[in-house]
């Protein structure tokens, strides 16, 4: 099956024609980002811890597969059964085998944009089992039937009276109601019952440090160590990057990772866990769905740096304005961009264009990821693909020749500021000209510089 | 007397012809002497950006030929800039180690092209303007200059606060600078994504005129003119009344029209 091309330019466009909510989303997000402002400041050294994050990373790749073999040796070591996925497919396959082999049917999830890449809860959902994400954003966007639009806020684009619309059709909290305590309560009751029903729990995981074999879940919710405290299966899913080489190197992304994503100074609960509680089990799946792919591009391998804080989306005013859904990724926004194109291409060609080019995303990421200039990277490979529109492609072609060729450069101005004014308004302003649609165009000026600069030089030797 | 080649990009020369002899007459206050090679266009952005390398390379090759003489490369706009100082060097890597470019040529533009007040702050030492300018002033700092050439702090880095384009200006006898909420978001312009992404460009632009609204600005100016351009599209077809000036006709004592 070949996958339809999906078309941010048009998705933006039906976010922004809803203006008010689209105002709205912009400043619910940079409100997140000026939070990450403040929080940074507070560490005078945020700029040294972002160089030792990004340091850190680097070793950490090049080393990728001896840190993998270590973190699998220590964790077995402590009781764990490590899994290795090569793709979606494989790692729903194991997650699904260790469920039924358990005969579990019901299964609380916490947050995991791994499970979300992987499509885990619909192909679970096949299988006959009850899946409840269990981080109250996630969980909303669940019982909405949507994926999340940000991948630390996953609902951030719901407006609370809508959470008030659908906990009265799910809960049966008073219509109307949206005052958050209220709704947070209602919703916390109804977890609970999940929770105690649960047969088995799956996290994600944030950071599995190679040196001990353990690993870490940051989460704001505490719905990590409830999910898998009560059951006796804990399969915990994670992407093969998020190996981090010694115990030590935790205190520098636990300090970054909080305070880009939601400007705390760090997440409510750090949940580590070292091998399997007593008597239950503890399975780990390593996941690589095309990571070893990016890990063999040089320009890109940097991406695999991302500890996925959300901050380059909430930075970014593509992002902002366009909402999650636009992208139609699981992890939208920059990062998203770079790497949805390496699983396919021509399907996400349009998101590296998705971009201004600002720079602002390489300025907030803690492990110093030059996103933007990915995305300038992007954009050649898609033109060498052949997968640039006709227009762009040759409108470009067109653009090389004329400024290859000072002389015809010059006639062709000429040409266009004395034709110009003698255009029919209709015929600059009409759905080929993008740029008139909410826009003038600037007015064209007698003569170019090129030639009031000969002029002011003849009058300067006379 | 530092000999500085003058690059006037493409859309300034066609469109802003002003912008440039404003950029003369500065120069040219402060005792450079300034020459325009004509065969000049334009530096490869447009098709660089759009991912066009192999249209782009040809110009960025004759942009190097005929600025390698010059002391100083200097340009009133940073994101032309920050092709030539950020990109030229991937952009044209292959074309460099096979010797179709000389290397001597491509360091010496690479290292010597300034953005115009990069240019009068770092290279002439300029302090102050004494050129009276009686008005409210909203500056734009466009993404290029900021990110890329850093003529300013970037408000996402834990770093000293300092702004070149700021620093000058204050220095204009009646000149008031006002105070934005987001200091330095991007306008939306970003050459073709303003096409390619129209409707965010137009909100984007639009949420930069209302900060600019609220904090009272009379003129709003910027190192860019393509930023300008973009943001005057959308001030004039809503007819409002904030003017459009590009910094280099702020410091050479223009009138506001
Ligand atoms: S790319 Fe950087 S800023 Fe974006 S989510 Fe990843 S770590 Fe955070």
């Amino acid at each position: 099956m070949i996958a339809a091309k999906h078309d941010h330019p048009t998705n933006a466009q039906k976010f922004t024609d809803n203006e008010p909510r689209a105002h709205w989303h912009d400043q619910a997000i940079w409100f997140v980002r000026s939070k990450r402002d403040k929080a940074a400041w507070t560490l005078p050294e945020w700029e040294l811890l972002r160089e030792r994050a990004s340091q850190i990373k680097t070793h950490m790749l090049s080393n990728l597969a001896g840190y993998l073999e270590q973190f699998e040796a220590e964790a077995t070591q402590r009781g764990a059964v490590v899994h290795w996925a090569k793709d979606a497919a494989e790692h729903n396959e194991i997650v699904l085998s260790l469920l039924q082999k358990h005969g579990v049917k019901k299964v609380v999830k916490s947050k995991s944009m791994l499970t979300e890449e992987c499509h885990l809860n619909p192909f679970l959902e096949r299988h006959g089992l009850e899946v409840v994400d269990t981080d109250l954003g996630e969980w909303i966007v669940q019982l909405l039937h949507e994926p999340p639009s940000h991948i630390v806020m996953p609902a951030i684009h719901i407006k609370r009276e809508e959470v008030g619309e659908l906990f009265h059709e799910h809960l049966g909290t008073e219509k109307g109601a949206t005052d958050p305590p209220y709704l947070v309560n209602a919703a916390r009751v109804e977890l609970r019952q999940k929770f105690l029903g649960a047969e088995a729990g799956i996290t994600g995981v944030n950071f599995a440090i190679a040196e001990t074999g353990g690993f870490v879940v940051c989460t704001n919710e505490g719905n990590c160590d409830l999910g898998v405290s009560l059951p006796k299966l804990h399969i915990a899913c994670m992407g093969m990057e998020k190996i981090i080489p010694r115990a030590a190197d935790l205190s520098v992304f636990l300090r970054l990772l909080a305070r880009s994503a939601t400007g705390q100074p760090i997440t409510t609960y750090s949940s580590h866990f070292h091998g399997p509680m007593e008597g239950g089990e503890l399975h780990i799946v390593i996941v690589d769905n095309g990571r070893s792919k990016i890990l063999g591009t040089p320009e890109f391998r940097r991406s695999l740096h991302c500890i996925r804080c959300g901050a380059c989306m909430n930075t970014c005013p593509v992002y902002r304005r366009s909402g999650g859904h636009s992208y139609e990724t699981t992890v939208p926004g920059p990062i998203g961009s770079i790497l949805a194109p390496s699983r396919d291409p021509a399907q996400h060609s349009t998101l590296p264009f998705a971009c201004s080019l600002c720079g602002s995303c390489s300025d907030v990421c803690p492990v110093k990821i030059d996103l933007h200039l990915q995305l300038l990277t992007w954009r050649k490979q898609i033109a060498a693909l052949g997968l640039l529109p006709f227009d762009k492609r040759w409108g470009m072609w067109f653009a090389g020749k004329l400024f290859s060729h000072p002389r015809l450069y010059e006639f062709m101005g000429k040409v266009g500021r004395k034709l110009w004014p003698w255009l029919p308004r209709f015929m600059v302003y009409n759905g080929l000209n993008k740029w008139g649609k909410q826009r003038e165009l600037p007015p064209m000026p007698k003569k170019s510089f090129r030639e009031l600069y000969a002029e002011r030089q003849r009058q300067k030797k006379s | 007397m530092p000999r500085v080649g003058l690059f006037i990009p493409c859309y300034i020369d066609q469109i802003y012809p002003d912008v440039g002899l404003a950029t003369c007459d500065v120069l040219e206050r402060f005792g450079c002497e300034v020459e325009f090679p004509k065969d000049q266009t334009c530096c490869g952005q447009p098709m660089a950006n759009t991912g066009c390398t192999v249209d782009a390379i040809p110009v960025a090759k004759k942009f190097i030929e005929l600025f390698a003489s010059y002391d100083h490369i200097v340009c009133p706009s940073g994101s032309c800039v920050a092709m030539i100082r950020s990109h030229y060097e991937h952009l044209l890597h292959d074309e460099i180690e096979a010797g179709r470019v000389d290397r001597a040529k491509f360091k010496h533009v690479e290292k010597n092209t300034l953005e115009l007040v990069e240019f009068l702050v770092d290279v002439l030492k300029v302090e102050s303007l004494d050129v009276p300018f009686p008005h409210k002033v909203g500056l734009h700092q466009s993404c290029h200059g900021l990110r890329e050439l850093r003529l300013g702090q970037c408000s996402e880095l834990v770093s000293p606060a300092y702004s070149k384009a700021e620093q000058l200006l204050k220095t204009m006898p009646g000149l008031q600078l006002v105070g934005l909420k987001r200091v330095d978001e991007c306008c939306g312009f970003g050459g073709t994504f303003a096409i390619n992404e129209e409707a965010v460009s137009c909100m984007m632009g639009n949420d930069r005129i209302h900060d600019h609204e609220e904090a009272g600005t009379e003129v709003m100016t910027a190192g860019d003119m393509s930023c300008l351009m973009h943001l005057q599209g959308l001030l004039v077809r809503q007819k409002k009344p904030i003017k459009i000036m590009h910094l280099a006709q702020i410091f050479a004592g223009r009138a506001v029209t």
